[in-house]
């Protein structure tokens, strides 16, 4: 079973050469830390950024430097700004290549839920449908099951959707699967989880 | 004709009214209009809608008037970190409307350049869709959103010249700049006024035709989330 610095590595590997990037909070947001060498990448942060650095040393936290998560963040040499109807402008126009997110389910068709729960305190969606609508293509990372031990891989999501089969590819802490047609197809296990062991924890329809 | 104005309470002199819809630039606390706040705070203006992408934390940003209770409604994609913000929703006494933040962007922008409506991907499958006009351009399905005009747009900006010429800095372009287009007026709070001149023409983020109101002042500009890493 891989971790979470396991799986944001694992998802560092779907990065291309070249790409421009966004890359939602929590699990997400580590994948950063495990870009191949080799490989370059652009990050975006929707507040109005490409070419995201780390975060400051202490003491050098600027209050005009924040990401999405709004956390002191750092610029880089390629850095550029701009406004938030152009950073959407570049996220609609299907400029950014991937986006790598949590989410809360993910349905057989890609349907993706990940910004409420009804009933529950909801805080709004901020980018995500913009993103999973816009973006080249959606990754999803996340924990395979829920914290009472329920799929998160559903044949339908069961919670408000996100977007409408968007999702492209998911990676858990039990392996990685491709949304394909009539349903998850799985691409490889995680380290110590057998095939059968996968297929069990999920719920979505799984093809061959 | 004279932008400068002394403070954000003269700035505003005439402009706020009970009910009116007030589009604010910012994102989280990064780059908000805090001493226009401030001022429609002390104004006491009642039963006010506000376009912004965030509702600030329960003493600083917008939040300071959700806690005299001035606000009637919020258009925004993301209201966390509130906690008077989520009494006051979940005891009905605030209207919420949740805009994908990209599609607030674009109706501010939108309104600002004289386009009612544009059409999305965003939200399409989703609540955000429900009674939304949709139409099918190249095999996709997309829904129609308005352009958002307000009464007045609040905004803030780094350095202005005396005509109004506005240079954001770095992440607290935001909101900032379509806010400012969208609004009848555009009252502007900065760090530093110029003599007309020294901006480099070529480096003007905003011109000032669509700013009417200029403020110099002092700036809190808080941090949210103060995330370090161990220097090497």
């Amino acid at each position: 079973m891989w971790d979470r610095n396991q799986m944001a590595a694992r998802a560092a590997l779907e990065l291309q050469d070249g790409w421009y990037v966004n890359l939602g909070i929590g699990i997400p947001t580590l994948v950063s830390n495990y870009i191949p060498e080799g490989i370059e990448v652009t990050l975006q942060s929707e507040n109005g950024m490409l070419g995201m650095g780390p975060f400051p040393i202490a003491g050098e936290e600027d209050a005009d430097m924040i990401n999405a998560g709004k956390q002191t963040i750092t610029e880089l040499p390629q850095t550029s700004y701009f406004d938030s109807a152009q950073s959407f402008a570049m996220i609609r126009g299907g400029k950014i290549a991937m986006a790598i997110l949590g989410a809360m389910e993910v349905a057989e068709n890609g349907d993706l839920a990940n910004w409420m729960i009804p009933g529950k305190l909801v805080k709004g969606m901020g980018g995500a449908m913009d993103l999973v609508a816009g973006v080249g293509r959606v990754v999803v990372v996340m924990d395979h099951t829920n914290k009472h031990g329920d799929s998160k891989l559903l044949k339908e999501c069961s919670l408000p959707l996100t977007g409408k089969s968007v999702v492209d590819r998911i990676i858990t802490n039990l392996g990685v699967l491709d949304v394909v047609e009539g349903g998850l197809k799985i691409v490889e296990t995680a380290d110590g989880v057998t095939e059968q062991e996968l297929r069990a924890a999920t719920l979505a329809t799984i093809v061959d | 004709m004279k932008k400068i104005y002394t403070n954000a309470t003269e700035a505003l002199d005439g402009l706020l009214h009970d009910g009116m819809f007030i589009a604010a630039g910012g994102f989280g606390l990064c780059g908000i209009p805090e001493l226009l706040l401030d001022a429609i705070k002390e104004a006491g203006t009642k039963d006010l809608i506000f376009a912004s992408n965030n509702a600030g934390v329960d003493d600083f940003g917008i939040g300071i008037l959700l806690q005299t209770k001035q606000v009637k409604k919020m258009i925004s994609s993301y209201v966390g970190e509130n906690a008077e913000f989520m009494r006051q929703y979940l005891s009905g006494e605030l209207e919420l409307e949740f805009n994908p933040q990209g599609t607030l962007a674009e109706r501010m922008r939108a309104g600002g350049a004289g386009i009612p409506g544009f059409y999305t991907k965003t939200g399409v499958g989703t609540v955000i869709a429900e009674g939304k006009d949709h139409r099918d351009f190249n095999g996709e399905t997309y829904i129609m959103e308005e352009g958002i005009i307000a009464d007045l747009a609040i905004i803030k900006a780094w350095k202005a010249d005396e005509t109004g010429n506005l240079v954001f800095r770095k992440t607290a372009r935001n909101f900032n700049a379509p806010a400012a287009t969208c609004g009848k007026i555009c009252v502007v709070e900065v760090e530093e006024v110029v003599p007309v001149g020294s901006l480099d023409p070529d480096t003007i983020h905003l011109p000032g035709i669509y700013v009417h109101r200029i403020i110099q002042g002092d700036h809190e500009n808080r941090i949210e989330q103060r995330t370090v890493r161990e220097a090497k």
